[in-house]
């Protein structure tokens, strides 16, 4: 009212200037908006990595715990800088109508461009260090999903080599195929336009998945796991708070990967389109929990947490792809199809004598591909085909990546610790120092 | 002087310890056992159906003079028990002799 009055009692240059200036504050207040919600949302991510650390110490030995400390800080750590060094050029490389969009790098090293900590930045959605640092909190990620798979055997110095080629070269590669604007969020023939993956089931999750798989297969199952005969035994993880504390955290980080994936909170449209992706990705997390819950109780006859918290991870990561534009029953549906593929994969993994500790490859591969596909039920504008092309050439790319890269390290340093140190647990032997040195069993 | 050990249920261990502690048994150690048995109970882990036959027990060593042998005994033989297979043991042991490490009492003296 205090705006209109002024407005009725001046003259034509006044009401230009004062439109000028409102216009001015209507940018900064969106501008401010928008930053807020990047930034809350970047603190969320960051928090995703307690999560896994949580998630992975909770399901292995006590023994391992300190070693699995060490690859998560690492892990976090190695993501932001190489993201800041190359990664992040390598990813928004800026490629140009006629670019193949394969490949293209803009120089290592970043500074935010003139205007980039501006509203005129990106039409205000955010400022380049706030892109920068939420998109360097995605990098890690694919690193420590394999983390959890390989844990209790793998040689740390080589794991640490593995992340550093893995998020600061593999990971941004793919990206830039789609968020980089690159030839799969282009995709053109046949009846295929376009590839669609919102905030990641493929190109974050799955690419974690299948370099888990692939390096799990290679390194061999812990001591143990498998009898002669080749049935599984279990080696249950030492701590089931710590393993729900971590889901729990990751579930709570998942409201900043996928809201914040939309980028903006300054227009009603964003607000809206947050709702819709708070509401499908929290119900398809509970679809999954639902899911798996009932399905490990008909199977086993005793309710089983583990399975029960993957079955929400997998609801998670299988809503990522598309988290916006499900109703609500159809997010439930692909959530609990997400449970489903846990209960029914984790026990056909062990048949593989394939050791996942953390059921990484179920929850993040095979939820994460589930989820790709998902995306033609509600999303008009995806296609089968470019969803399955999409699916196949990250898959084939990111397997011979990682397949070198461990195949490298197993013949130059070898990835696997010896039988002795896993045996007396890689805290003792790598770390020289016990996670609960009062409670120790040795 | 006599000892007596008793694998006992965790779960009867505050009754047992109030019992024992009503008959003048006050002074006794213990520590959590596992042991092997017929019992076995059923666990699942990530898909992996198994079973254990590792029980959790608590054990009692208790040195007593003789003239509390008896009633030691009974006092756990009566609170321990549930009916249900797995109840535990008690043992009973001579013991030589005992000393008091503050003032070197040894006998009866080092105990009471």
């Amino acid at each position: 009212m205090h705006i209109v009055f002024e407005l009725e009692k001046t003259d034509t240059t006044e009401s230009t200037n004062l439109n000028q200036k409102l216009t001015k504050l209507m940018e900064t207040a969106l501008f401010t908006a928008n930053n807020i919600w990047m930034m809350l949302c970047t603190g969320l991510v960051f928090f995703m990595h307690l999560g896994f650390s949580f998630l992975e110490i909770g399901l292995t030995r006590q023994k391992n715990t300190i070693n699995i400390l060490f690859k998560n800080i690492f892990i976090i750590t190695a993501g932001l800088l190489l993201y800041y060094i190359g990664g992040f050029n390598l990813m928004y490389p800026g490629f140009e109508e006629g670019d193949l969009g394969l490949f293209k790098f803009a120089g290592f090293g970043i500074a935010a461009p003139e205007g980039g900590m501006t509203p005129e930045y990106a039409s205000g959605g955010y400022t380049w260090w706030t892109d920068f640092l939420f998109q360097g909190m995605f990098a890690a990620t694919a690193a420590t999903i394999v983390s959890g798979a390989v844990a209790e055997r793998v040689k740390l110095g080589s794991f640490f080599l593995f992340t550093i080629i893995y998020v600061g070269l593999v990971y941004p590669i793919v990206g830039s195929w789609q968020w980089g604007g690159g030839f799969l969020s282009s995709l053109s023939y046949g009846s295929a336009e376009g590839f669609y993956d919102f905030a990641g089931s493929s190109i974050v999750h799955s690419v974690g998945g299948w370099a888990a798989l692939i390096a799990v297969y290679l390194l061999g199952p812990r001591i143990g796991k498998y009898t002669a005969e080749g049935k599984a035994n279990a080696i249950p993880g030492h701590s089931m708070p710590f393993t729900t504390a971590g889901v729990l955290i990751l579930w709570l980080g998942w409201f900043g990967f996928n809201g914040g994936s939309q980028l903006a909170m300054g227009s009603a449209e964003d607000v809206n389109a947050i709702a819709n992706i708070y509401i499908n990705t929290n119900i398809a997390a509970a679809a999954g929990v639902v899911v798996a819950l009932f399905l490990s109780y008909i199977r086993y006859g005793k309710v089983e947490l583990t399975m029960t918290l993957n079955g929400a991870l997998a609801g998670l990561v299988a809503i990522t792809a598309e988290p916006l534009m499900p109703s609500v029953p159809m997010a439930a549906f692909i959530g609990g199809i997400g449970g489903l593929i846990v209960v029914v994969t984790v026990p056909l993994l062990d048949k593989l004598k394939i050791d996942d500790v953390v059921g990484a490859i179920p929850v993040h591969l095979f939820a994460g591909i589930w989820g790709t596909i998902a995306v033609v039920f509600s999303n008009p504008d995806a296609t089968l085909t470019a969803q399955l092309t999409g699916i196949v050439l990250v898959g084939v790319f990111v397997s011979v990546a990682s397949a070198i890269v461990w195949y490298a390290l197993a013949l130059t340093l070898g990835i696997r610790a010896s039988k002795e140190d896993e045996i007396n647990g890689l805290d003792l032997s790598e770390c020289g120092l016990e996670a609960y040195p009062e409670f120790s069993r040795g | 002087m006599k000892k007596i050990e008793a694998i006992i249920r965790k779960s009867k261990f505050d009754e047992v310890k109030k019992a024992l502690h009503d008959v003048g048994v006050v002074f006794f150690s213990y520590w959590d056992v596992t042991g092997v048995g017929n019992e076995k109970q059923g666990h699942v882990y990530r898909g992996v159906v198994y079973s254990t036959s590792d029980i959790q027990r608590r054990y009692l060593s208790i040195v007593v003079t003789d003239e509390f042998v008896d009633t030691t005994v009974k006092t756990i033989l009566e609170t321990a028990k549930t009916g249900n297979v797995g109840d535990g043991k008690v043992f009973v042991t001579p013991v030589e002799d005992a000393y008091r490490i503050r003032t070197g009492e040894n006998g009866y003296n080092g105990i009471n």
